[in-house]
């Protein structure tokens, strides 16, 4: 088989057998039905892994134009499926989240039906659709693609009110932001003629930013930040993860919100990076991410719906992904890079646990479900190293994703980035940490009545659909979640990561290559074409720890609340009224979501429009 | 360059966005995103619009003579497929809406909240 095949194949297997699962499931047994979706994710792990190896050895990007319409003389009219490392390494974190779904699924549901298997399918080859495509329309179709089958994934559980209110939050917010691309798409289209990256790339290269320019961007990204949960265009992702089945929340979490940071970038260096200078980006980008990081934090620890805590953790760390792109240098995007794939295995992982606790306990509120725990040992375990992960303990690969970010700021010049990091990231450890010590070890007294939320804790508690909270786990709810955070361990421990990544975000970022191997062409000259990413350093290590001892001490002092000094809880009350504003804005109303998105298209406007005066 | 369809595709988009934003029945919602992405069509066979261009099919036409961009056109059917799709969705969990909660109004539904 042809590596050209191999892109393709891991679009149309996941499409092609979730037909079959639709046209025929209804007579398949449902073993059958787990058993081939599982095996298909699979299948398409495994290709994933190759074209991954295949990226990495070989020294250019495997590229695979649709029905052999190969550019001439430069010129491209087809539609291409462009690989690099990044591309094949991303397939393979939703490939993999994907199988790791679909097994806990087995025993997760009993209710469920086909469509559950073949809509998790196609959303899996969606994703790699979205990450292989080197072609603009096509990934806002890709983009189109994994939207839809996510809204309906979210109101899967199509007889309970929330679900479906959260479900149709997340589709009209995100449909907005889809119309604002594509809107940006055909500015685009206007002024070069071409959709093709690298023809993009080419044609906006050497001319000074331009309105039509800027205003393209700022539409183009709109989509990728609402789907990436960017404040202020991140309403959504409480609403559709408090509701989505917990499979589904691994995956919208693990991997789908990232995939708007990734697609940022992407068309950043491939489209945009000669037209619009890193002053122009840099600035209004770290803004975002940092208001996100912030915002994410604090309300992660006010939630007590455990759901609704891990989405808003999300939010957090989706702002420090944000903020390592946004350094535009290739440290901060390699760092990113191993933040993102820890993040999903560790992420991921814990909503997994939470089903497990839903299933067993029938709650998946944390003031329910206090010192309810305690007999749940391996459960109780792996949430704790789940937390700690969380927080940035070296050597978890989200220790030392955070490590490389924190030095790139640093190197960048912007060393209070630091700060940024250690409290986002220790600040949404100890809410899940928090949650543990409350749930499985029944320590401090229950959480009150949460003074500052109307979310209705006791509304959404059946999580799994009609069943009995039940006594035995079963193992294959547990054996995903430790795999997943297994994996987060060995990434971060993998000798010569960051040495190869150093070169991966070498060639990510260089635009001309990228358009010569795309479009044929020769390719130019390298500079010095690798950078040296540093790996573990004593500050990284010392950060990770001071990370980690944040979280168990703001963990602590949040359970033992009622011991502490006076005057500490009588500082920490004036701190309600804000939050209760910003608690107040997360107003599960549509209207509100929206306007706050047109709020960030005009704000991001106006920040990126500067270099025109 | 007629400043008009792009005018007319700018109106149509925030037009749209209000009706979402101020919209007290779902339906309404979703019916005001499709306004939103109206804009999307306008916009896209604007852009491909060539002045006494004909129709792009090559069968009959002397080579040489101006066409309008089959691209767009290529792009705005995909793009109404797609709206298509959402739409059917987003209503479908509207109705769905309406027989758990009894009521379509978003200012009523704020289980969410917090």
């Amino acid at each position: 088989m042809t590596a050209t095949l191999l892109t393709p194949l891991m679009i149309s297997l996941p499409i092609g057998v979730a037909a079959l699962m639709a046209a025929l499931g209804r007579r398949l047994p449902r073993r059958v039905l787990d058993v081939l979706a599982t095996a298909t994710a699979a299948t398409v792990t495994a290709l994933a892994v190759v074209l991954l190896v295949l990226t990495l050895t070989g020294s250019t990007r495997v590229i695979a134009w649709a029905g052999g319409w190969t550019p001439r003389q430069g010129v491209s009219i087809g539609i291409a499926l462009v690989s690099d490392p990044i591309s094949a390494g991303l397939a393979v974190l939703a490939a993999v989240l994907a199988t790791a779904a679909l097994v806990y699924s087995w025993r997760y549901f009993d209710a469920v039906d086909v469509y559950f298997h073949a809509l998790v399918l196609v959303f899996l080859a969606a994703m790699c659709g979205f990450v292989l495509t080197g072609d603009l329309f096509d990934m806002f179709v890709w983009f189109e693609l994994m939207s839809a089958v996510a809204y309906a994934l979210t109101g899967y559980k199509i007889e309970e009110a929330q679900s479906v209110q959260g479900a149709l939050n997340f589709g009209v917010t995100n449909s907005v932001g889809a119309f604002a691309t594509l809107l940006g798409i055909t500015l685009l289209y206007d002024r070069t003629g071409a959709l093709n990256f690298a023809a993009l790339g080419q044609n906006l290269a050497g001319h000074p930013p331009d309105p039509l320019v800027v205003a393209s961007f700022v539409l183009l990204v709109t989509g990728f930040l609402t789907k990436a949960a960017v404040v202020p265009f991140h309403f959504w992702t409480a609403d559709a993860e408090a509701v989505a089945p917990i499979p589904v929340c691994a995956l919208f979490s693990g991997i789908m919100v990232e995939l708007g940071i990734y697609a940022v970038a992407r068309v950043y260096w491939t489209v945009y990076s000669d037209a619009l200078p890193v002053s122009a980006i840099r600035g209004p980008m770290m803004v975002l991410g940092v208001v996100s990081a912030v915002v994410g934090a604090v309300m992660c620890l006010a939630q007590r719906h455990i759901k609704r805590l891990l989405a808003f953790s999300t939010v957090s760390h989706i702002g420090l992904f944000l903020v390592g792109i946004a350094l535009l240098t290739p440290a901060g995007f390699a760092g990113t890079a191993v933040y993102v794939i820890g993040q999903a295995g560790v992420k991921a992982a814990l909503f997994l646990l939470v089903g497990v606790i839903a299933l067993r306990l029938g709650s998946i509120s944390e003031r329910e479900l206090h010192g309810r725990g305690t007999g749940m040992r391996f459960t109780a375990a792996l949430t704790v190293i789940g937390g700690i992960a969380l927080a940035g303990l070296p050597p978890f690969a989200t220790g030392l994703g955070k490590a490389i970010t924190e030095e790139a700021g640093l190197a960048a010049g912007y060393p209070w980035l630091i700060a940024v990091f250690v409290g986002a990231s220790a600040l949404t450890g100890a809410a899940v940490l928090r949650m543990a010590a409350r749930v499985f070890f029944g320590l401090g007294t229950p959480a009150a009545e949460d003074p500052t939320s109307r979310f209705d804790d006791d509304e959404s508690e059946t999580e799994v659909d009609g069943e009995e909270p039940t006594g035995r786990v079963p193992h294959t709810m547990l054996i995903p979640p430790a795999v997943l955070l297994a994996a987060a361990l060995g990434v971060g421990l993998q000798p010569g990561l960051t040495a190869a990544l150093g070169q991966v975000a070498a060639g990510f970022f260089d635009r001309a290559t990228y358009a010569a191997q795309v479009l044929g062409l020769p390719t130019p000259p390298h500079a010095a074409a690798t950078v040296e990413v540093s790996g573990f350093t004593a500050e990284g290590i010392g950060y990770g720890l001071l990370s980690v001892g944040l979280a168990l001490l703001v963990a602590a002092s949040a359970v033992f609340g009622a011991r502490l000094p006076g005057w500490i809880t009588t500082t920490a009350r004036a701190a309600l009224p804000p939050l209760r504003v910003l608690r107040g804005l997360h107003s599960g109303h549509v209207g509100d979501y929206v306007t706050w998105l047109v709020v960030g298209v005009v704000a991001l406007a106006g920040a990126v429009g500067r270099i025109l005066l | 360059m007629n400043l008009l369809p792009y005018l007319v595709a700018g109106w149509l988009f925030l037009v749209g966005l209000y009706g979402v934003v101020s919209s007290r029945n779902l339906i309404h919602t979703v019916v005001s995103l499709s306004v939103v992405q109206s804009s999307t069509y306008v916009l896209l066979l604007t852009v491909g619009f060539r002045s006494g261009g004909t129709a792009p099919v090559f069968a009959d036409i002397p080579s040489g003579t101006v066409v309008v961009d089959p691209l767009v056109q290529a792009l705005a059917l995909t793009d109404v497929v797609v709206g298509a799709t959402v739409s059917a969705l987003l209503l479908g969990l509207a109705i769905q809406v309406h027989k758990r909660t009894g009521t379509l109004d978003p200012d009523d539904l704020r289980s969410l909240s917090g």
